[in-house]
């Protein structure tokens, strides 16, 4: 017995001593609600991947911390014609295991995010093929003029073609494969960080890359030479563990512990915008609603009706009080770190009750009518008391509203069949640019790669499309012209009810410094622990 | 007694048919894989395509005869959501399950029968009286908030344990096994707590009503005619009389805290298959889910099955009764 304590001393002294060890390593760990759930780079285009990935992997283009474009695997590119870009690549670049970065690489890359089972082909949508011209020269062609294609290739990440070869993983993780894929859970990038090991649903573990081509510039001073990334589900037990010091940042603090993590001895929250907007989207399609007590017409055709709806709700309420001031209110479809965004359309109808009525009774529906809001529980930031805020709001000028919430599973799953007459959701821009925006969400859908296939409320406007069509195609003042034109009709027609552009608090430890991104992707090359 | 566990085992076969059945049926309103996997960006050809290649498109019962054909040959397919075989991500996480429901178990039999017999004897004394208000708290409270409460105590407010994960677990093979690290035992002990008070607090109570049954039987008045002592009556007849019904129920509920360790998993974040259930759930990963469900029936007959041998060992009469009736 006495013999075993002794033992169990010495263990528990070698695991201080491991611990003292760990804490001069300058470790982060970190914790999320979700794991990602693959390695691939290509395979899913989620936030909980990509947040991982792009410490290992490097696109051509990075960026800056206030989202602007930054050289990154590609020291210079320039659009060569209308339909070929350049891209120089950096001299000297490894990966983790050892391959020099070559433009065969590059190419080998855009082509694999280009597969049929690739989640990146929005991004590459107008390439036509990439070619490499020697060592360090990579041409784009492309199918049609496309301006914002650095944007987009700052979220195509770059792969070793030799490694992926060999790895049999020259395509995008495949569902049809009956077997795992090598790239579902081992990595080979270019990195300031690379995969050490990864449990998945556990934790994963990062290294620092001493060799990465990044920390000789002054702007990447982060010290962080371990990564420890562990999913935490239970929003309680991840305050919990970072209150108790056994996690050190947490990317999704639940907005109703915010103040008590404030007050908190060590602990700190930052916070900043998200380049996220929630809306509420109408069926204006169907000639009779789904969910409505309204028979034979759909009254979200008559755009008094959309009017009414839109100034019945008190956003500053919702603001205060559901969002505790964590929004930014809006009155248009971008965020305004996103190209394209003028301050000028940024304006919401003010909220006014009364007129709402007036509005409704001019439309034909004195009484009012039902209305049934379809509505995620788990997606956004407190999507569910939102959408009861607006039913309480639209009941009281009559518009009698049942809130229907669920999960985001059967919700999304609904909501992609039409199956819906009026629902909320939030919207990212990983591209940072208003095309992305307006043709998911606006265009009419017609087959084509993007072009309205998050339009579930079937709005078609054929100033609309003609206007998304120029934004494809123009470039310079006329392009953004074109995107003016179509934030003011957005206002004119309300298509959607605009609500506002979610906040993103990040909670940490206070001796760390993350610098918080509104787009909730943290890049450790920047993060200092004291 | 062959001849009995034959047919437990051929009755077994309908009962798991059928849990796969409804849970398959049920997987038509969790939601559509598909759109979580096809993410934001996708065309309408993709998602046609997605659907085919999974079998989506195929009629229930062509998918369910098709998942019960690949089930029996041990092939349960790849998870949706990790594109990772099923099997081998169900075995990654079954000796967290089964060490966190050994632990509880253990718990709730080592401290809940010396309870129950204590308050069994010794009904008035004050300490009895503590520990029955107490089991009504294990009782009443519902898991997930026993779970938070020890979390703000004994990791928040005392720092003494860790508020999730497993700790640094040893590789044994293919188990992983949190027992052989001094981290990985602290990791324990709040999750077992958490998950064995339900059942403490019931054996507790289960055995001292037993106790005090058998205590006013004639067994014991002859028992203590024949001069035994205190410590002979009450152990060695006494308690042994209780442990029919006991092991009936610690044995269904071990089958039970197995199954219900998702809370439990998930207030921890205790990488077990209750967490990967819940995980699964949420992305509408049916392989998962279907393995899952129809492991957890697995068990379920399987401790069945054993409770019922058990029942042979512990009870005499069962045995010259079922000799006498040939099984019956």
């Amino acid at each position: 017995m006495r013999k075993r304590s002794v033992a169990a001393l010495r263990a528990a002294a070698v695991v201080f001593l491991v611990l003292a060890g760990a804490a001069q390593a300058r470790t982060v760990r970190w914790a999320a609600s979700g794991d990602p759930n693959t390695m691939d780079p290509h395979s899913q285009n989620v936030g909980t991947v990509t947040m991982v990935l792009q410490q290992i992997y490097d696109p051509l283009l990075t960026r800056n911390r206030d989202l602007s474009l930054a050289p990154g695997l590609a020291t210079e590119w320039r659009e060569e014609e209308p339909t070929r870009w350049r891209f120089l690549l950096r001299q000297g670049v490894k990966f983790h295991e050892g391959e020099s970065l070559t433009a065969e690489d590059v190419a080998f890359s855009i082509t694999r995010a280009q597969q049929p089972t690739s989640n990146y082909g929005i991004y590459v949508d107008t390439v036509d093929r990439a070619v490499a011209v020697d060592e360090r020269t990579v041409d784009i062609l492309l199918k049609r003029p496309d301006p914002i294609l650095p944007n987009k290739l700052a979220s195509i990440l770059i792969m070793s073609r030799s490694w992926s070869e060999a790895h049999n993983a020259t395509r995008p993780q495949n569902t049809r494969a009956r077997e795992e894929m090598f790239t579902t859970r081992n990595t080979n990038g270019t990195g300031a960080y690379r995969l050490a090991s990864r449990e998945p649903d556990v934790k994963t573990v990062l290294a620092r890359n001493e060799s990465w081509w990044g920390w000789g510039d002054p702007g990447n001073a982060g010290n962080v030479t371990e990564i420890v990334y562990r999913p935490i589900a239970s929003d309680a037990t991840r305050i919990a563990a970072l209150l108790s010091g056994e996690v050190d940042f947490v990317m999704d603090p639940p907005i109703q512990d915010l103040n008590r993590l404030r007050a908190a001895p060590g602990v700190k929250v930052v916070e900043g915008p998200e380049v996220r907007s929630i809306f509420l989207a109408l069926d204006v399609h169907r000639d009779e609603l789904l969910y409505s007590d309204v028979k034979g017409k759909n009254p979200f055709k008559d755009l008094r009706v959309r009017q009414a709806l839109y100034q019945a709700i008190d956003i500053g309420a919702i603001h205060r009080t559901t969002m505790r001031g964590q929004s930014v209110v809006t009155g248009t479809l971008l965020p305004e770190q996103v190209n394209g965004y003028v301050k000028a359309e940024d304006v919401r109808l003010p909220f006014d009750a009364n007129r709402a009525r007036a509005l409704l009774a001019e439309a034909g529906y004195p009484q009012g009518f039902g209305v049934t809001l379809d509505c995620p529980n788990n997606r956004y930031i407190n999507d569910e008391q939102i959408c009861q805020n607006i039913a309480a709001m639209w009941s009281r000028v009559g518009v009698k509203t049942a809130v229907k919430s669920q999960p985001l599973a059967p919700f999304f799953a609904q909501i992609q069949k039409d199956d819906t007459s009026v629902y909320l959701i939030g919207w990212g821009v990983p591209t940072l640019d208003a095309l992305y925006s307006f043709q998911s969400l606006l265009a009419t859908r017609n087959g084509e790669q993007g072009d309205g296939i998050w339009n579930y409320g079937r709005y078609s406007n054929p100033r609309m499309d003609a206007l998304v069509q120029r934004m494809k195609a123009e470039t310079g003042e006329a392009r953004q012209a074109a995107i003016t034109e179509a934030l003011r009709l957005y206002r004119e027609d309300i298509p959607h009810i605009p609500l506002h552009h979610q906040m993103i608090p990040w909670a940490m430890r206070s001796n760390i410094q993350i610098p918080h991104m509104a787009n909730n992707q943290p890049f450790f090359r920047w993060a200092v622990v004291n | 007694m062959l001849a009995f566990v034959i047919s437990r085992i051929l009755q077994a076969i309908p009962v798991m048919l059928a849990v796969a059945l409804i849970s398959f049926a049920m997987f038509a309103y969790v939601g559509d894989p598909v759109s979580i996997m096809l993410g934001q960006d996708f065309t309408e050809a993709q998602r046609t395509q997605l659907i085919h290649d999974l079998g989506l498109d195929q009629s229930f019962l062509m998918q369910f005869a098709t998942f019960i054909g690949n089930a029996v040959q041990g092939n349960f397919g790849l998870s949706y959501r990790l594109s990772r075989p099923v099997a081998e991500l169900i075995a990654e996480r079954a000796p967290a399950t089964l060490e966190l429901a050994f632990c509880a178990a253990a718990l709730a039999m080592l401290i809940g029968v010396p309870m129950g017999v204590y308050t069994g004897l010794y009904r008035n004394s004050w300490l009895s009286r503590a520990f029955l208000t107490f089991s009504l708290v294990g009782v009443s409270l519902p898991t997930f908030l026993i779970g938070i409460l020890l979390i703000l105590i004994f990791s928040v407010w005392l720092g003494w344990l860790p508020s999730f994960g497993r700790g640094e677990v040893v590789q044994l093979g293919w188990w992983s096994t949190g027992f052989l690290t001094w981290s990985g035992i602290k990791a324990l002990i709040l999750p077992s707590v958490t998950l064995g008070m339900f059942q403490l607090t019931l054996i507790m109570r289960l055995v001292r009503a037993e106790m005090l049954e058998v205590l006013r039987t004639d067994y014991i008045k002859f028992a203590r005619a024949r001069g035994l002592g205190n410590r002979a009556v009450h152990f060695g007849h006494a308690l042994k009389n209780t442990l029919v019904p006991v092991i009936t129920i610690a044995g269904l509920q071990l089958g039970g805290i197995i199954a219900f360790a998702i809370v439990t998993e998930t207030v921890f974040q205790w990488p077990g298959m209750g967490l990967l259930f819940i995980q699964s759930v949420s992305a509408a990963d049916i392989p998962v889910m279907a393995a899952y469900l129809m492991l957890i029936a697995l068990i379920f007959v399987t401790i069945n099955l054993v409770v019922d041998l058990l029942y042979y060992l512990v009870d005499p009469r069962l045995r010259i009764g079922r000799g006498a009736a040939g099984g019956h």
